[in-house]
């Protein structure tokens, strides 16, 4: 047991804990910053992972959002099965869209999937399909039902969103050490030496976008069944900039750099409301002095170490 | 007939507008190689700066129409190129090394930061710009009644245009510019002050940016603090619709942009007009990502 296992297991004890002590307003903002760690997490696949400039993600998390509620409002599907189905229908919608920009460099990718996101608010607004409700959007979303018990209350959510996102965490750490993940992390060092020894770049990419959307998608349809009603204006582009800022701010590539970040993004405007009008002029300068003096995030990844092999030491005795 | 050549002189007006805001990205993002997302928001506090000439000073009032308006634009544009300087000192500069993405954020920040000064200053709600400054006059030219103010706003964003043209093609400060923007390794070792021309870059551009904000005011009649990003946004694809970094470029893909935008509102659907600029960037990355009038440049290995 290290120093970083005590840290996590500290950290999950207080979360546990933290709803006898708090109100019901500031476990309703844990919960929001629970949900924009999950998208931070999903977004540091793409962003900080591979190194793509994707400033969109607010497009898959409305995706996956307004297909539970659609579905739910007039199917009646249970929110809970559709949690997998709004996965899915965000990873496809990304994979549909990226597909063509995927190869794009840089600030390329970062203006088109603006675009994207902006396309998907006109859409919502303009009721495509004649399903998603205009500029009003969709209300009467049911809340989800685990074998009877309905999770209602801010406290059954605070539980249900943290133990989501104690999942993911888990499941991104895998998958950061996994073949997949270092072949992600060698494109955004080098993509041209990624492709020289034997990474489909492209592929790589794509399959990370849609893994991204997936997760985003599955969000998409936490947020729905805990707001019961959505609308076009929760998905802006503004919305992706604050999950961009998650990530950077707390160190692209780093999981416990993500969730902080959910803290001070979501966090700390809460804890700064006497100051209303104010707290976003002092955000936007913090973010500039945050990138002059911290650029690579308050907690940077550290570089992993893997032990050799024992068929080294062999060698190396010999 | 009538409808078409209305959205068409309607298209230009606009887009002689989106070119102005286009040239402040398209020379920034040659020369730095940043999308300076803070732009669209310089382009704001001109709109805004413009409305407290007009109304508390009352320019127009004083030194009589013609020259109170080219006094106003005059004003706001030195008004603009001081914030654009300081902008790029205080958030660009000390990034000018680092990653890419920081420079990125930082000019989020920037952004951000310049919206809720906007709305503290000015309040969060539109503001009327003054509507009798011009007289209400329409031109007829070939049968067509054609407001004055949209001819106005035309010939004016292509004199600055020519002015600007010009200035980069024939004065030694501009070829400068230009070889900055081609590769500043090689400027520097030919004895171009690098470090001067991103400051008259950031003169230029935010002084266009700001005009263009005056001119929206006098067209649509009232302003927000949040219609920086917008107009921004699309201003930058009319960048990369005549080719990122090219300085005719910009022109010509802003005044495309403004007239495919009208021609679409009438022609397709109204409620749809903004998301039609998005598709034709989408449209244009895929099939000629270098832009109408980029060169095909050999990628950096």
């Amino acid at each position: 047991m290290n120093k970083n296992h005590v840290i996590c297991a500290v950290f999950a004890a207080a979360m546990v804990v933290s709803p006898i002590f708090l109100n019901l307003y500031w476990v309703d903002v844990l919960n929001n910053i629970g949900l924009y760690a999950i998208l931070g997490l999903s977004l540091n696949f793409i962003l900080g992972h591979t190194g793509l400039f994707h400033m969109g993600h607010a497009a898959f998390f409305a995706v996956g959002a307004y297909v539970t509620a659609v579905l739910n409002t007039t199917l009646g599907s249970p929110i809970l099965w559709l949690v997998p189905v709004s996965g899915i229908a965000a990873a496809i919608f990304a994979a549909v869209v990226a597909r063509p920009i995927i190869h794009l460099r840089g600030d390329y990718l970062l203006i088109v999937t603006i675009g994207i996101v902006e396309i998907v608010r006109i859409a919502l607004v303009n009721n495509i399909f004649g399903l998603t409700g205009g500029a009003n959007g969709i209300f009467g979303i049911s809340r989800p039902d685990f074998f009877g018990f309905t999770i209602r209350r801010p406290t059954h959510f605070f539980y249900y969103i943290w133990l989501f996102l104690a999942v993911s965490v888990y499941l991104f750490r895998k998958l950061e050490d996994s073949r997949f993940g270092r072949a992600l992390n060698y494109i955004k060092e080098d993509e041209l030496a990624a492709e020289g020894n034997g990474i489909n770049t492209g592929h790589y990419k794509l399959v990370a976008f849609v893994l991204g959307a997936f997760w985003a998608g599955m969000a998409g349809n936490i947020y729905a069944s805990k707001m019961t009603i959505i609308s076009p204006q929760s998905f802006t582009f503004w919305e992706s900039v604050l999950y961009f800022t998650i990530v950077i701010l707390g160190g692209s590539g780093s999981i416990p750099g993500v969730i902080l970040g959910a803290f001070l993004i979501a966090g700390l405007p809460e804890v700064f409301r006497e100051f209303a009008s104010a707290r976003m002029l002092i955000f936007g300068a913090a973010m500039v002095a945050m990138m002059i003096f911290r650029p690579s995030g308050i907690l940077a990844p550290i570089p992993r170490k893997y032990k050799l092999g024992r068929w080294r030491k062999k060698e190396a005795l010999r | 007939m009538e409808l078409f050549f209305q959205q068409l002189t309607n298209g230009l007006a606009v887009g002689g507008i989106y070119a102005l805001i286009a040239l402040g990205y398209t020379m920034v993002y040659g020369v730095l190689k940043l999308i300076n997302f803070a732009h669209g928001d310089l382009f704001t506090i001109g709109a805004y700066l413009g409305l407290t000439l007009l109304t508390a000073m009352g320019l127009t009032d004083k030194l009589g129409l013609g020259v109170g308006i080219l006094a106003l634009a005059v004003m706001v544009m030195g008004l603009v190129a001081v914030v654009g300087v300081v902008l790029e000192r205080v958030a660009y500069k000390p990034l000018r090394n680092a990653d890419r993405l920081a420079a990125v954020v930082s000019a989020l920040g920037a952004s951000i930061f310049f919206q809720n000064a906007v709305m503290l200053i000015y309040g969060a709600k539109f503001r009327v710009y003054p509507h009798n400054i011009l007289p209400k006059m329409a031109v007829n030219i070939l049968g067509l009644e054609i407001p004055l103010i949209r001819i106005i706003i035309l010939a004016a964003s292509i004199v600055l245009m020519i002015a600007l043209y010009l200035f980069v093609q024939k004065t030694k400060t501009g070829t400068a510019i230009r070889a900055s923007a081609i590769d500043q390794g090689a400027a520097k070792l030919m004895g171009v002050n690098v470090n001067r021309v991103i400051s008259i870059v950031f003169i230029i551009g935010p002084a266009l940016g700001g005009v263009a904000g005056v001119m929206v005011g006098m067209y649509y009649g009232q302003i927000n603090f949040t219609m920086g990003w917008m107009y921004g946004l699309k201003a930058f694809i009319a960048a990369i619709l005549g080719g990122i970094g090219n300085i005719p470029g910009a022109m010509i893909g802003g005044l495309l942009l403004g007239v495919i935008e009208a021609m679409g509102a009438a022609y397709i659907s109204i409620a749809w007009k903004d998301a039609i600029a998005f598709f034709v960037l989408i449209l244009i990355l895929i099939v000629r990502p270098t832009g109408l009038l980029g060169e095909r440049v050999a990628e950096k290995v």
